[in-house]
């Protein structure tokens, strides 16, 4: 061999591996619902995800970003429609967002079918922490249940007998009295289920004032968590019956549309906005500083996922065609978190801690939560043993 | 249940009827006199709602604030039918229902650019906070008893106005047979440009009694258009006195059907009630058309 | 009649749509082939709306229901094991027609505005139920394995052949409905649209008529649901909510009603307007509503009725 086709071939090889060696860029698509009465939601995790991205760079593990968004409308059908558009016609290498279950129950298997990530940035419904385990999927957020069994087991610690419950008719409602009920071991005095978007809850209100137990837990996320509160509030029953609720009801999205009727109620939380690391602080800080309100735990969740793709896409030096390797970056998730050190279990979701928290008024007069106690550490899900990965 | 209980229900069931009748007269006078289907009623429900919360914030009195929001709602209203409606009187019920639907995605969007598309806070006012005694023993929140005051008082008020006032007797003649009064002489357009003012401010009305309690959001008024249509199919179109005891009616069963039945079929009950008026009265209990 | 030399604009347009329907499979985009398959579908659903709202005169706002009940029909047949269209469609067609007998029974002594109510009732009412039953994903819907089966003579699994599959349905509606309403039944239909007294003056038993008529687009719109219920392998309450109707009423509309061809022709314009303005902005929503308005304002038969010209659109 002569030295110029020598040279030949070491340039071919350049050229090779170069092509190996990194993408251009890493395409992610972000299907939430960004339309309707729940369109916060996914504006929210959306800014989250963009100033994580923002605060690696502008990049995510070296890679320049480019960010697709599509919008379910709260609709199962229309969001597999979405995934497919950016599968098929945007050649995304990601799929993330997602905020409700049934378009995730729907999206879950037409998109990890197709070798595209998903990332959940809030949406855990239990078959997929479970026996329908997928390895192309990774929740951040956390599974469903987690956050009442947190607010279930400080009940049961704070010594309550006697509970009653309440949440809308619909599986996350009903999965989270579930998760209430697996570690609160006092007496249920009621469970009641109302319609869902059902606006008055005066006759309920009723029914609970009559059956007088020590304590209620309620599970009513946005505009529902905005109606009960404040009609809670009205009847009085603040002082007769104490509550406790998980974030998505006090969540600082939903808190001011509340006023002062939130004030000093308790909720679960994965994450709180004054939890002392220094990645959640410059978190919440740049977050009020970029979109002049304080971040949600929706927001939060966002920011998550772009730290973890972050983390993932530099273990495998941008080289995306491997999905092997870059499944095993994603599950080593080797990333510091607004919530501390992170990591997966073998079901791709996390184990990590819960606080409760309580709302009060900062000195901005701005209605928002603060730690008061840990409910939980390293808390993982109920479904992980029926996956079968490892 | 014991009586007690029996009783607040009750009064719950008349406090949801009352906030239903409020959206439900000013649907039924469009419809009965106009002969306009109205979608869009629910989108000044939402509208009447934002002002006032915008208004309290900036004056920090909500009756003040209702006030305002009111005429505001009332020129929104007359807005509307000048533009978009006034060549729909014509069309056939189907065209009424696509505009008036396009009519809602677009107050939908324009609340969420200008409020943002988080719930809005909207305070009580302070004389109507708290609970009082009603009974020994009994406390019940004033401002639901409020709202029962004052939608009592707006019933009396369109009482008056429809039996006894030069207006009430052309919207009573209307609802019959309004070729007939166009063909009298009176000057009809100005009667539904009124007419259609008085509806909006109903509508605006009910959504700034129900801000304080319910949440200010985007699209509040979807979930009560519904129900505001079958309280007026059920009462018989045009007639404010059917409107009146079918919303009392609806308020009620939908009440008690959530307190003593399980989920599913409670919120199925309203319809099967309506179902089953229909089977006996194809027209409604109190039809205007006779 | 005088002979027309050229073809009219009508027939230019529906002749440019047929060959687009049969030549985007072969442009070999996945994303195109999977959106025109859903027009198409829905094209099959808004036509049977017509069917009993442009040609009856009866407004529904609870087709969905039907459309729903079909997509329900394979779900359910299929989690118990049975994935054969031959046995799965069938039955979501003779699911819906018997639904639609029972609804059809009752709502059809109303008109006018309580025909809108009750039949919106029946839809909610189905709606509730099925967002209840646990045991078939409640609110959360269910997924579909994989598509039904026809005895492994074509693989529906394959999207081109799937939508071809649906073409051809498509077209065979479109031939039977334009077979029905220049039948003498559908002759009677449009009668009792313009004037029920008279029909039953000259001796028809309309009721029964509007009921037959009712039934048969329910069952089309089961059909197209047990193709939904392929297409995207899921299946959700939502398909019978009423707001889905209302989606199906605007394309109806839209289209242009009375026409057969005017809801397919609103079906693909309303889906295309939706894919494309969702990807200009978010808010997407704040340009369709006006888009409508001034549609039904200025476009008075629909967009097959400004080909036509106003002209006779049957």
């Amino acid at each position: 061999m002569n030295r110029r086709f020598a040279g030949l071939v070491f340039a071919l090889g350049l050229v090779a591996g170069s092509y190996a060696y990194g993408a251009e860029q890493v395409k992610i698509g972000y299907i939430a619902t960004m339309s309707g009465p729940t369109a916060s939601l996914g504006t929210d995790i959306l800014d989250g995800l963009k100033l994580g991205i923002s605060h690696c760079g502008g990049k995510l593990g070296g890679l320049p970003v480019d960010l697709v968004i599509g919008d379910d409308q709260l609709k199962p059908d229309v969001g597999v429609e979405v995934a497919s558009r950016m599968i098929e016609k945007d050649k995304v290498d990601l799929v993330t967002g997602i905020v409700f279950s049934n378009v995730m129950m729907a999206v879950a298997k037409p998109v990890t079918d197709a070798g595209i990530f998903l990332i959940s940035g809030n949406a855990g419904p239990s078959p997929l922490a479970g026996k329908g385990c997928l390895p192309n999927f990774f929740a951040v957020s956390w599974q469903n249940d987690q956050t009442h069994e947190a607010m279930g087991k400080y009940l049961q610690d704070q010594g309550v007998k006697s509970l009653y419950l309440m949440a809308p008719n619909y599986q996350a409602g009903k999965d989270g009295l579930a998760g209430v009920k697996r570690y609160f071991r006092g007496e249920i005095v009621g469970e009641v289920y109302t319609k869902i978007n059902q606006p008055d809850y005066a006759a309920e209100l009723a029914q609970l004032r009559a059956a007088k137990p020590e304590a209620l837990f309620v599970f009513y996320p946005g505009g529902m968590g905005i109606n009960f509160i404040k009609q809670y509030a009205q009847a009085g029953l603040k002082e007769e019956i104490p509550l406790y609720t998980t974030a998505f009801t006090l969540d600082q999205s939903v808190l001011q549309a509340m006023g002062d009727a939130a004030l000093g109620l308790l909720n679960a939380s994965f994450w709180s906005p004054d939890l002392k690391n220094p990645v959640n602080e410059k978190f919440v800080i740049d977050f009020k500083a970029t979109y002049n309100r304080l971040p949600s735990l929706f927001a939060a969740q966002g920011y998550d996922v772009a730290l973890l793709i972050n983390s993932a896409i530099e273990a495998v030096e941008g080289d995306l065609s491997d999905k092997d390797k870059l499944r095993e970056a994603f599950k080593r998730a080797d990333f510091h978190s607004v919530r501390g050190l992170f990591r997966f279990n073998n079901n791709h979701f996390p184990i990590q801690d819960f606080y409760i928290r309580e709302v009060f008024r900062n000195e901005e007069g701005v209605l928002t939560n603060k730690t008061i106690a840990v409910a939980f550490k390293d808390h993982a899900d109920a479904y992980h043993t029926q996956c079968e990965m490892k | 249940m014991d009586p007690i209980l029996i009783f607040i229900q009750a009064l719950n069931g008349l406090q949801l009827g009352i906030m239903l009748f409020l959206m439900a007269a000013g649907l039924t006078l469009v419809f009965g006199v106009m002969n306009l289907i109205n979608l869009a009623h629910g989108s000044l429900y939402m509208m009447g709602a934002y002002l006032a919360a915008t208004l309290q914030q900036q004056t920090g009195s909500f009756l003040l604030a209702v006030l305002l929001a009111i005429p505001l709602t009332i020129l929104i209203g007359m807005l509307i039918e000048v533009i978009v409606l006034r060549s729909l009187y014509d069309r056939d019920h189907l065209d009424q229902v696509l505009a008036t639907f396009a009519l809602i995605l677009f107050f939908n969007e324009l609340v969420r650019i200008v409020w943002g598309p988080q719930a809005y806070f909207m305070a009580a006012p302070a004389l109507l906070s708290g609970s009082m005694q009603i009974l020994p023993g009994v406390s019940y929140p004033v401002l639901r008893i409020g709202i029962i005051a004052v939608g009592m008082a707006v019933a009396i008020f369109l009482y008056v106005l429809i039996a006894y006032t030069r207006l009430g007797m052309l919207i009573r003649a209307g609802a019959t047979n309004r070729e007939m009064v166009g063909a009298l002489g009176v000057n009809i357009r100005l009667l539904y440009t009124l007419v259609f003012g008085l509806g909006a401010a109903l509508a605006g009305l009910a959504g700034m009694m129900a801000g304080p309690i319910l949440s200010v959001e985007v699209g509040m008024g979807e979930s009560i258009i519904i129900l505001t249509f079958v309280v007026i199919v059920i009462g018989g179109i045009g007639s404010i006195r059917g409107a009146f005891i079918a919303s009392i009616a609806v308020g009620v069963a939908d009440t008690f059907g959530r307190v003593l039945l399980p989920p599913a079929l409670a919120s199925m009950v309203i319809y099967v009630l309506m179902a089953a008026v229909l089977y006996w009265r194809p027209q409604g209990l109190f039809p205007a058309h006779g | 009649m005088v002979k027309q030399k050229y073809p009219d604009l009508r027939q230019i347009v529906l002749l440019f749509v047929l060959a687009a329907f049969l030549t985007v499979p072969l442009f070999g985009e996945l994303f195109y082939t999977r959106l025109f398959t859903r027009i198409m579908i829905y094209a099959i659903v808004a036509l049977s709306l017509d069917l009993i709202l442009g040609y009856g005169g009866m407004v529904s706002f609870g087709h969905a229901a039907f459309f729903g009940f079909g997509a329900y029909t394979v779900g359910i047949l299929a989690q118990h094991g049975v994935e054969s269209a031959f046995l799965a469609w069938p039955a979501a067609i003779l699911g819906s027609a018997a639904i639609a007998a029972v609804i059809g029974a009752i709502s059809l002594r109303t008109s006018g505005v309580y025909f809108i109510m009750i039949t919106l009732a029946f839809a909610q009412m189905l709606y509730y139920f099925f967002f209840s039953l646990e045991v078939y994903g409640g609110s959360d819907g269910m997924p579909l394995a994989s598509r039904n089966t026809v005895a492994g003579l074509i693989d529906l699994g394959d999207h081109n052949s799937f939508y071809y599959l649906v073409l051809a349905f498509m077209l065979l509606t479109l031939f039977f409905s334009r077979r029905m309403v220049q039948s003498r039944f559908g002759m009677v239909i449009q009668g009792v649209r313009e004037n029920e007294r008279r029909m039953r003056s000259l001796g028809f038993a309309t009721f029964r008529y509007k009921l037959v008529c009712f039934v048969i687009a329910a069952a089309i719109a089961g059909f197209a649901g047990a193709l939904i219920a392929n297409q995207s392998l899921y299946i959700s309450p939502a398909f019978m909510h009423w707001t889905r109707s209302g989606d199906i009423l605007v394309m109806v509309i839209l289209g242009g009603m009375g026409s057969l061809f005017g809801p397919m022709l609103g079906a693909l314009f309303l889906l295309l307007t939706e894919e494309v303005l969702s990807g200009f902005t978010e808010h997407w929503m704040i340009l369709l509503g006006p888009l409508l308005i001034i549609i039904v304002v200025f476009a008075r038969r629909g967009v097959y009725g400004l080909l036509c010209g106003a002209k006779d659109v049957v």
